[in-house]
């Protein structure tokens, strides 16, 4: 028997109940509000899609903005919120995915199918990377992906055919006209975030995600048991390389520009660490809460200037101190709930779990179900307590 | 310019990169604190001076004396408060936290010092140098620059191994239980840890003022990565690792930049990575950890 | 007679002993002590007192709380519930350093020296905030002659053996109280072991009072003027060495109950 929506897949039963006689414990992975949460996002997404319909060319610029955040925010999560991997040097990817495109423009590719060359060139030139970079330990590791953005840049400055130090312009949208081309940048822009959201879902969800799990809640203890740690964080780098690549696919495209100091800023590093930081790490809900987050605080702040900025970074710090999960946690823990089931929900014996047209119903008072069966130490929680 | 006079150049310019370098290897050898905010505090300095200079009308070169001090203090409650704050929670808090701490840095310069670029101006000193035979023009400053720098480095060294706080540092760095257990507050040490690094990046960072100029972004563009390219390819765990590192790290700029002057940086870069693939822990670490 | 492992309703919290020394003064008493990993109770209720000059052992299987107990005397585990008394007074405000100078230092398990410092740096860092006694750094190279010529070696280039010592030794020029010696036999050979342990008396001559865990029971019954069993966090036997039978202490030890009679863990007669 399954329940409606989206998320309810995969569920089992421990033993079932041979008829009468109370409910056997079971174990499910997802419950009434996940319920709901994949509904509501079906819905939004919809209405997200209809939107170019509906609103003004400035408004979807501006979504094309938090899409692209999103998108970085989520992979700089799995980075460094699941795989351990404290990275200040994505923007080498976010650039490079904006300078493939123009590359592949520049010989006559339209610039909308030079994405997915873009992601796929991403995850290649990752590779490499990865290796270099994999021998640093946590803090030195993060300065090393910053010196590789930072090698990137320089090397795009040579091509004087990329626009050297000025930067270029993209071709091959000459012939489009700008609503419908701000409408398919759009489009491009939303399905780059639903799949990257998604694809980061099922990954978490996944027998790779339970090892990714592990290794948030404690990397020791995941490489005892078992769990290809290093390899693990090398496919979650390639990953977060292709996904920033269609970040940066899209902004140039969104831009119809591009510039190597700007490309390769770490200011990409900086909004994508705020916005997870501050929305909560170690969560998919996170990051989309926490691009939510950074562009309504942009929006008041935006006649501040530089303000903004400072605010946004004192704002991290003070959560990264005070709140390590984030506001996604607080709410999370909170309420108990989570969007994106990628637990397990255990029923205890004896006890009713709805079913059908009964799940949607609010449960009314009396005993809730117990709680997810992850353990519910994020990763800025420190080491758990010693062995033996 | 030649060769040679390139090579001298590197050489003396590198004792500045092993002073800006010797405060990140210190937080990190002793509390495993890696300070993305190093540079920025480099930049602080150099600005703090230059406020400094404007209102007490101070010569220039004296200005170090109220700065360094400063400084030393600011990075002994930076690190007992802020960072500690942190280092109490994860490795992971104290990244954020410094870099956070970066970006407030960098965006309240932009803010109150507008993104144009200063120098600490000495007068005649910056040009003043010395000729050797025909080829060889080495500017006193930088001579200077590299004697101090020198000298700081020979005096921490000696600090850390012959004194007692020295001795208590590198405990704590070692075994920072085992050294409670001896009586030590790890988190006093930390402080003076802290001091040393703040006080040394203060100084490098002044010294970076006079010889060049500066502006709120040059802490992360330039100096952070400077400072640690430095010290991973000398190595962990010595100044004099740190040392040797700056030195090659000067001299390959400089030789890049013989090449062409575009060069300077990446040259420095690629050095690093090559240094990162064929030899991880430095040039000079002896043990195998990175 | 109850079957099984002793559970917690056989064994009830043992009241403050008497020390065995009776009549001496209390130097170091832990009350009801309770200490928790996380959500792991590793301490239930354990009481103990420590007379001046006594040789204190712990004794007790792997996981049996007795490294916990003495981490927590030393202070860098913070008990749930009860308290630590040295002299009367409650250190529970105390950080572990702080204890240092009120006279507790531990020889934590698995030596820990410095290794990037010498044997002699070693031992001038213990003796960095050392409380004036009689201990000096050449009062440990008497102790231990080897020392004296090996002073200038990495601490890290020693053998276990040497490990040991040194690590007594930081500990000595601190001018402890009570010296709390945390498995001084773990992975040393028995030959090793006795050596160390016949430095005992000497200390114990200085004015020391030594609380040991060991693993090595017949070590402990060997030296100990007084015997302390933790089974699970839980006081399973306690007394002078000559007042328990082998009987008793496996029993206390391994958690046989029906051994010690329906108690489950009995003290010895005062």
């Amino acid at each position: 028997m399954t329940a409606p929506g989206r998320a309810a897949a995969g569920e089992a039963a421990v033993h079932p109940a041979p008829g009468g006689g109370p409910e056997p414990a079971q174990v499910t992975r997802s419950r009434r509000t996940t319920l709901w949460a994949a509904l509501g996002a079906l819905v939004i997404v919809v209405i997200l899609g209809y939107l170019p319909y509906l609103v003004l060319s400035g408004t979807t610029d501006f979504l094309v903005n938090v899409f692209v955040l999103m998108t970085m925010a989520s992979m700089w999560n799995l980075l460094a919120g699941y795989a351990g991997l404290v990275s200040v040097g994505q923007q080498a990817f976010v650039g490079l995915g904006g300078y493939i495109v123009l590359i592949l423009s520049n010989h006559a590719v339209e610039p909308f199918l030079g994405l997915p060359v873009a992601v796929a060139g991403c995850a290649v030139v990752g590779l490499p990377v990865w290796w270099l970079v994999s021998r640093l330990r946590t803090g030195y590791f993060a300065i090393a992906t910053w010196v590789i953005a930072s090698i990137f840049e320089l090397i795009v400055v040579r091509f004087p055919s990329l626009g050297g130090g000025t930067g270029a312009s993209l071709s091959g949208f000459e012939n489009l006209d700008p609503t419908l081309l701000t409408a398919y940048t759009y489009w491009a822009a939303l399905a780059v975030v639903v799949l990257v959201v998604l694809f980061v879902y099922l990954i978490l969800r996944s027998r790779l995600g339970l090892v990714l799990t592990a290794m948030r809640d404690d990397e020791t203890g995941a490489r005892s048991s078992g769990a290809r740690v290093p390899r693990t964080q090398g496919f979650v780098f390639v990953v977060a390389a292709a996904g920033c690549g269609a970040a940066g696919a899209i902004v140039i495209i969104s831009q119809l520009s591009i510039e190597p100091t700007a490309a390769f800023s770490v200011q990409y590093s900086a909004e994508m660490i705020f916005a997870t930081i501050i929305g909560g790490i170690g969560t998919i809900e996170g990051p989309i809460l926490g691009t939510i987050i950074f562009f309504a605080l942009q929006k008041s702040l935006a006649q501040y200037g530089t303000w903004y900025f400072i605010v946004l970074g004192l704002v991290a710090m003070a959560v990264a101190l005070w709140a390590p999960r984030g506001i996604w946690g607080l709410i999370s823990e909170r309420f108990g709930i989570r969007l994106f089931p990628v637990g397990y929900h255990l029923w205890p014996a004896g006890e009713q779990r709805p079913r059908g047209r009964a799940a949607l119903r609010r449960r009314s008072s009396g005993t809730a179900p117990a709680g997810p069966a992850e353990a519910s130490r994020g990763p800025g929680d420190g080491p758990g307590p010693p062995p033996g | 310019m030649s060769w040679v006079n390139a090579i001298i150049q590197g050489i003396l310019i590198g004792g500045l990169y092993a002073l800006f370098a010797c405060g990140l290897s210190l937080m990190f050898g002793v509390m495993k604190v890696i300070n993305l905010a190093h540079g920025d505090l480099a930049v602080v300095a150099a600005y703090t001076a230059l406020g400094v200079i404007t209102i007490t009308h101070v010569p220039a070169v004296w200005s170090f004396i109220l700065v360094v001090p400063i400084f030393a203090v600011l990075g002994y409650v930076v690190q007992r408060t802020l960072i500690q704050a942190a280092l109490d929670r994860s490795v992971l808090t104290t990244l954020l936290v410094t870099f956070g701490l970066s970006v407030v840095i960098e965006n309240a310069l932009l803010q109150f010092a507008s993104a144009d670029s200063h120098s600490l101006d000495i007068g005649p000193l910056v040009s003043d140098s010395i000729q050797i035979g025909s080829q060889i023009s080495i500017a006193w400053l930088l001579l200077v620059i590299f004697v101090v720098a020198v000298v700081v480095l020979l005096g921490l060294q000696y600090f850390l191994s012959s004194s007692r706080q020295g001795r208590l540092i590198r405990a704590v760095a070692d075994d920072q239980e085992a050294a409670q257990l001896s009586g030590a507050d790890y988190r006093h040490v930390f402080g003076i840890a802290g001091a040393i690094a703040f006080g040394t990046v203060a100084l490098a960072g002044l010294a970076f003022g006079m010889y060049s100029s500066f502006d709120p972004t040059i802490g992360t563009d330039q100096l952070l990565l400077f400072a640690f390219e430095a010290v991973v390819i000398g190595g962990l765990g010595s100044l004099w690792g740190t040392l040797v590192g700056g030195i090659l790290l000067g001299v390959v700029q400089q030789i890049g930049a013989q090449i062409g002057p575009s060069n300077q940086v990446l040259a420095g870069q690629l050095v690093f990575l090559l240094i990162l693939v064929v030899r991880p822990q430095g040039l000079t670490a002896r043990r195998s950890t990175a | 007679m109850t079957d099984g492992p002793v559970t917690e309703s056989a064994v009830t919290e043992s009241p403050v002993p008497e020390s065995a020394v009776s009549g001496e003064a209390v130097l170091l008493e832990v009350r009801d002590l309770t200490v928790h990993h996380g959500q792991l109770r590793a301490l239930h209720g354990v009481s103990l007192a420590v007379a001046p000059g006594e040789v204190y052992a712990m004794i007790g299987a792997n996981g049996a709380g007795k490294s916990t107990l003495l981490r927590s005397i030393a202070g860098l585990h913070k008990p749930t519930s009860g308290s630590i008394l040295l002299d009367g007074q409650d250190l529970a405000r105390l950080r572990p350093e702080k204890r240092v100078a009120a006279g507790i230092v531990m020889v934590p398990e698995g030596r820990r020296l410095f290794p990037s410092l010498t044997v002699e740096e070693n031992l001038q860092v213990g003796a960095s905030y050392a409380r004036p006694g009689p201990w000096r750094i050449e009062g440990v190279y008497d102790l231990f002659p080897w020392m004296r010529d090996r002073r200038g070696q990495l601490a890290g280039q020693l053998s276990g053996g040497e490990q040991q010592s040194v690590a007594i030794g930081r500990a000595l020029v601190a001018n402890p109280r009570v010296l709390l010696l945390d498995e001084l036999s773990l992975g040393l050979a028995p030959a090793v072991v006795r050596r160390i342990y016949q430095t005992l008396p000497e200390l114990l001559a200085s004015g020391l009072t030594v609380l040991l865990v060991e693993q090595d029971v017949s070590q402990a019954l060997r030296i100990a003027s007084h015997i302390h069993c933790l089974l699970e966090g839980q006081t399973t036997l306690q007394g002078p060495p000559g007042d328990l039978t082998a009987e008793e202490i496996e029993g206390a030890y391994f958690g046989l109950a029906g051994v010690n009679g329906p108690g489950g863990g009995r003290e010895a007669p005062a």
